[in-house]
């Protein structure tokens, strides 16, 4: 099977998050890494190469810096990566985004093309059901298991409450991955070595056409939250926190 | 006749989705800013007839009833084709939905088929100079934006659910006309089971009173002796975030969250838990949180009663003393 893996590279979980000057982007100097649900994106293809055969193919659309997502990628047994490049990339939508993949793979034949459920920055979890739309591919969502049948896979689809359900589609398909699919590998120092003399293919996002004007929807401004709760913030040691804390549970919450 | 403000109620099964009331509330407060009628559509569907009366009690414009065999059961395919003719024909300015997951797994689909956007998990809307702005979360929650539509209507939002409060809806005595819309969607690639559910449910956390819960803060399974303690002592239930259960370090019933259950105890006590979006609006509607997590910026403290930034290897065992010497 030949997949096709769509990783965005977003700041780290723990980074400290501050707007920048102008209220329209974070200031960028904080540590990035992949997006988690497209690590576990990733994971799932390597698995079903692993168990079935093809070739995995990894990809980004981000500035110059994304290019570390499609190194780890290619560095945990992908096989190619794909770096959609471009300083406007973090201002494109999740149409524009979309449709900055479309136009990078005319002329390859995906048997099946993954994203992860959504981005930890936007969060949007749209782009891998856009991108369905705009390559006429059938599509499923929130997907925690796959397997190939006779006549294309059949996943299982996560539904609210703990409830779940298995659809059997044809392929070409795209694919929203959960995370938890599975356990997370790491890359091995061999891994690393050979992903150096891997195929990295660069587009210019530019030369495509694909800038911040395709987008159908606008940032006007970015701020952080004003609170609409009064969290009061308890201090000291471990044991006046501790007292402080049944205090209010006692006299002021009632639950003790 | 002015363009409609049209919320696409979503139903199953198991009933109408609560999510949809609040869509109603949304789209009555959306269409009251901007002078415009408000309707719902109801799609095919188990007992669909009854879900149509139910929703004309809420003060709208009218209720379209989009009739097709093939809409049962749910695909993104067919309900897209259907909504698009519904949509045609209604031409509105604003197409409403909860964020739901069905919602994630179709509407993006539709809006681009219709060469539109759509504005995912909204919090919430305001009216400045006659251009509506939407609030979203950003980076998990640590941030907001204001995101406004560039192009042609109509305009595609989905809220996240708790955004609005759905007994907020508005009711009428004179139910809202019910109209049966033909619709004709082909039959689906994609061949859907029924639902169903893994591990039997052995806990039933929206009964629980008191709620102890466990996130990746805890660092390794052997350390949720320390968050177990932590629950027996109060009398609470214990409960996780999502990673947790991924990783099988507690059962997936004692999952909170979009994916898991959805609780309001008179106590949520969150352990070091981040407060990612998905996790909160599992929570958020308890009547007491508390918070304990390293990290200043977690977006938990945005929901919380009483926050203690600190090391939860410290502050959990104090705590267990503490209320020990209180109880006993």
């Amino acid at each position: 099977m030949k997949i096709l893996v769509c990783l965005k590279q977003v700041p780290a979980k723990d980074a400290p998050i501050k707007v920048a000057a102008g209220e329209m982007w974070i200031r960028e100097d904080v540590t990035y890494e992949v997006n988690e649900p497209d690590a576990y994106a990733l994971e799932e293809a390597l698995r079903q190469k692993e168990a079935h055969g093809g070739e995995v193919v990894a990809l980004t659309v981000g500035p110059a810096r994304a290019a570390q997502v499609l190194r780890e990628a290619l560095a945990k047994g992908a096989d190619r990566a794909v770096h959609v490049e471009g300083e406007a990339a973090a201002q494109l939508d999740c149409f524009a985004t979309a449709e900055a993949i479309a136009r990078a793979i005319p002329g390859e034949h995906f048997d099946l093309i993954f994203t992860g459920l959504q981005s930890d920055d936007y969060g949007f979890a749209q782009v891998g059901v856009v991108l369905a739309e705009l390559l006429g591919l059938p599509h499923a969502t929130i997907i925690m298991h796959l397997e190939p049948t006779a006549t294309g896979i059949r996943v299982k689809r996560e539904l609210e409450g703990g409830y779940f359900q298995n659809v059997d589609l044809p392929t070409p398909a795209v694919l929203t991955i959960q995370s938890g699919i599975s356990k997370l590998r790491y890359a091995t120092l061999m891994g690393i070595k050979a992903a150096k003399s891997k195929p990295l293919t660069r587009h210019s996002l530019e030369e495509m056409g694909v800038t911040p004007r395709l987008n159908r929807q606008t940032i006007t401004r970015l701020y952080v939250p004003a609170r609409s709760k009064k969290t009061e913030m308890l201090t000291g040691t471990a044991k006046e926190v501790a007292a402080q804390l049944v205090e209010h549970l006692k006299n002021d919450a009632r639950v003790l | 006749m002015a363009q409609p403000i049209l919320v696409v109620i979503e139903h199953g099964a198991r009933g109408i989705n609560p999510a949809s009331w609040e869509v109603i509330t949304a789209g009555q407060a959306l269409g009251e800013a901007l002078g415009l009628p408000v309707e719902a559509v109801v799609l095919e569907g188990v007992e669909a007839d009854t879900v149509c009366s139910q929703v004309a009690t809420r003060q709208l414009a009218g209720v379209r009833h989009a009739v097709h065999s093939g809409l049962v059961p749910y695909t993104p395919e067919t309900q897209v084709q259907a909504l698009v003719q519904v949509i045609t024909a209604a031409a509105p300015v604003y197409v409403l939905f909860p964020h739901t997951y069905q919602a994630r797994d179709y509407v993006p689909q539709l809006a681009t088929r219709m060469a539109r956007g759509l504005i995912s998990d909204a919090t919430g809307f305001r009216v400045e100079s006659g251009r509506v702005v939407l609030t979203r979360q950003m980076f998990q929650g640590k941030l907001a934006a204001d995101v406004v539509f560039a192009g042609e209507t109509p305009h595609f939002v989905s809220f996240q659910i708790g955004a609005f409060r759905g007994d907020k809806a508005v009711l009428t005595t004179a139910p809202a006309p019910i109209e049966k819309v033909s619709v004709a969607p082909s039959p689906p690639l994609l061949q859907p089971g029924e639902p169903f559910q893994e591990a039997k449910q052995a806990v039933d956390l929206s009964k629980a009173d008191l709620i102890v819960s466990v996130g990746r803060g805890i660092k390794e399974p052997k350390n949720l002796d320390l968050v177990r303690e932590l629950a027996q002592v109060l009398g609470a239930e214990l409960a996780a975030s999502r990673p947790i259960c991924d990783s099988g370090w507690l059962p997936m019933d004692r999952q909170i969250g979009s994916s898991g259950q959805t609780v309001s105890p008179k106590l949520y006590l969150a352990v070091g838990i981040s407060g990612a979006i998905q996790h909160l609006v599992g929570m958020k509607g308890a009547r007491t949180i508390v918070a304990i997590n390293k990290d200043p910026e977690a977006p938990i403290f945005e929901v919380a009663d009483y926050g203690v930034v600190g090391n939860l290897f410290e502050v959990v065992p104090a705590l267990i003393e503490e209320i020990k010497k209180r109880k006993g």
